[in-house]
């Protein structure tokens, strides 16, 4: 199995999506490794939320090839590419407000192996545990965005896609939750991040793709990062 | 005499359990109502004809095959249940990115096929369908002779209705429920099976339809047309509570059938349009009904 750590665990070819009329997506290509952590850069409506959306399925019709760890995944229906091991994170956070805080974080079920039980959770976002019986849209932004990160840490997935988690919050939560994700990847989790907020990205990611008019536009390593920031500068607006 | 009110209270009791009566079955079919509405956005007209085909089912099953209320009591539900899997996986399915319109539309057309195919096999005169032995009598409870069978339809709907509303609002079948309600997208999107659910939620709510049917029948006679003679209380009913609320629905279910009931004695002119008034009074005051909630 060892040689699977080279092979990608999630790989995007071509991938075009639709919303009803508007295309958005004009052939995205990208891979991504078990215990890698990449980035999606680019302006508003350059179409990285819609990227992960159409991973899983949520766009309207799409075409190309979606690969969750060597499996087909683009013919088949949203829960099923789910099981195949995505735990995603939306840009809007998507908690419930007929859920109490305990039961969002109940919610997804167990889709794979390795999933943090709720006490692990409950250490690494101690808020949370305080807040567990009220009603999930009580809490505040940053402890939505904590419990929409915390209950897919439950599910066993073997890729997270987090849309957007720092968007609106404090420095002190935006480190909180930096402080999470190095914690993650050190424990090998895959993840695919799309982020506005490049200063925060930049020191977490392997590597970063720049989205632009539905495709990737450019790729740059992390080595690279000094190397390419005039050209990052110019795609980002940064 | 005793009196309460300037009314016997022989009479004003008697009233009470039959408002209870339907109120009971108010209850159950607004709460399949609403649970239908919540997950798939559907405003289901057939509801009526498929509590009538609950009734007719029981009906049918002591007729042709001996089969006694116990069994039909389960029997009768789940084919309506089935019926509902039917109706979900082939019509509505492809209604649920439409207006609200196109689904009352459809299940309207599909009541009005029901109850006619039913009152072309059966005609529309209606059969009795006798109450099982150990519900034949009455309690006296001393001020008050109290129906044994119409005691068991309060005792059972309230159990069902309990029931329904601890398994959505406290267990995680119900958490998916109320999630899939919100966000069925995102629901799906953690890997649940939200198509199922749905055609399970759609048999579900009919499926208490139908078992509102059973408990009906002995009560008013089995007919065709009992389903079109309730539903459209109902529907005031749930536009009174108001369709975001399962407790709400209840609630309401049951207090329009004591408030009409008690209507009959103090203002028997009044009792068929009671609820009517109410529902103009809720909705000058509160469009979204009593418990409802902006969606």
């Amino acid at each position: 199995m060892s040689a699977v750590t080279n092979l990608a665990l999630l790989s995007v070819s071509n991938l075009q999506a639709w919303y009803g009329e508007s295309h958005i997506l004009h052939g995205m290509d990208f891979e991504i490794k078990r215990g890698e952590l990449i980035t999606l850069l680019g302006r508003n409506g350059s179409g990285r939320t819609t990227t992960l959306k159409a991973i899983l399925g949520l766009t309207g019709v799409r075409t190309g090839s979606v690969k969750v760890d060597g499996v087909e995944a683009v013919h088949l229906s949203t829960h099923q590419i789910a099981r195949l091991g995505l735990g995603y994170c939306p840009e809007e956070r998507g908690i419930f407000s007929s859920l109490s805080c305990e039961e969002n974080l109940l919610l997804p079920p167990r889709i794979g192996e390795g999933g943090m039980s709720i006490d692990e959770i409950y250490v690494m976002f101690p808020n949370l545990k305080e807040r567990r019986n009220s009603q999930g849209t009580r809490l505040s932004g940053g402890e939505q965005q904590m419990l929409a990160m915390a209950r897919i840490l439950r599910m066993g997935a073997k890729i997270l896609l987090l849309d957007e988690i720092t968007e609106g919050l404090a420095p002190v939560i935006v480190q909180t939750l930096g402080r999470v994700i190095r914690e993650l990847k050190a424990k090998g989790m895959t993840i695919i991040m799309v982020e506005q907020n490049f200063r925060f990205a930049a020191p977490l990611a392997d590597r970063h793709y720049v989205v632009e008019h539905g495709k990737i536009a450019a790729v740059v390593e992390k080595h690279e990062l000094a190397a390419k920031a005039d050209m990052l500068h110019d795609y980002l607006g940064v | 005499m005793t009196e309460i009110f300037g009314v016997p209270i022989q009479a004003f009791m008697g009233q009470l359990t039959i408002g209870l009566v339907n109120g009971a079955f108010y209850a159950m079919l607004s709460l399949g109502l609403a649970v239908i509405f919540g997950m798939l956005n559907i405003v289901n007209f057939a509801h009526g004809a498929l509590y009538m085909m609950g009734a007719m089912f029981s009906w049918m099953l002591l007729k042709y095959a001996d089969v006694n209320y116990w069994f039909a009591l389960v029997l009768a539900p789940v084919g309506v249940g089935i019926v509902g899997v039917i109706i979900e996986k082939t019509m509505l399915r492809w209604l649920y990115q439409l207006d609200h319109l196109y689904g009352l539309l459809l299940t309207f057309g599909l009541a009005l096929i029901l109850e006619g195919a039913f009152r072309e096999a059966y005609g529309s005169s209606g059969a009795p369908y006798d109450a099982p032995d150990v519900f034949k009598g009455v309690f006296n409870l001393g001020f008050m002779f109290l129906p044994k069978y119409r005691a068991w339809v309060v005792f059972a709907s309230a159990v069902v209705c309990i029931a329904t509303w601890y398994m959505i609002e406290k267990t995680k079948l119900g958490a998916y429920l109320r999630a899939g309600t919100e966000n069925p997208k995102l629901v799906q999107a953690f890997g649940i099976n939200v198509p199922l659910m749905v055609t399970l939620t759609y048999a579900f709510g009919v499926g208490l339809a139908g078992l509102a049917g059973v408990l009906a029948a002995p009560v008013y006679q089995v007919s065709a047309l009992m389903g079109s003679n309730i539903i459209i209380v109902v529907f005031a009913v749930v536009v009174i509570g108001g369709m975001g609320s399962i407790m709400g629905s209840i609630l309401t279910g049951l207090a329009l059938g004591i408030i009409e009931g008690l209507t009959k004695v103090f203002y028997p002119e009044a009792s068929s349009t009671v609820v009517y008034i109410i529902m103009v009074i809720v909705l000058l005051i509160r469009p979204t009904g009593l418990f409802g909630r902006e969606k």
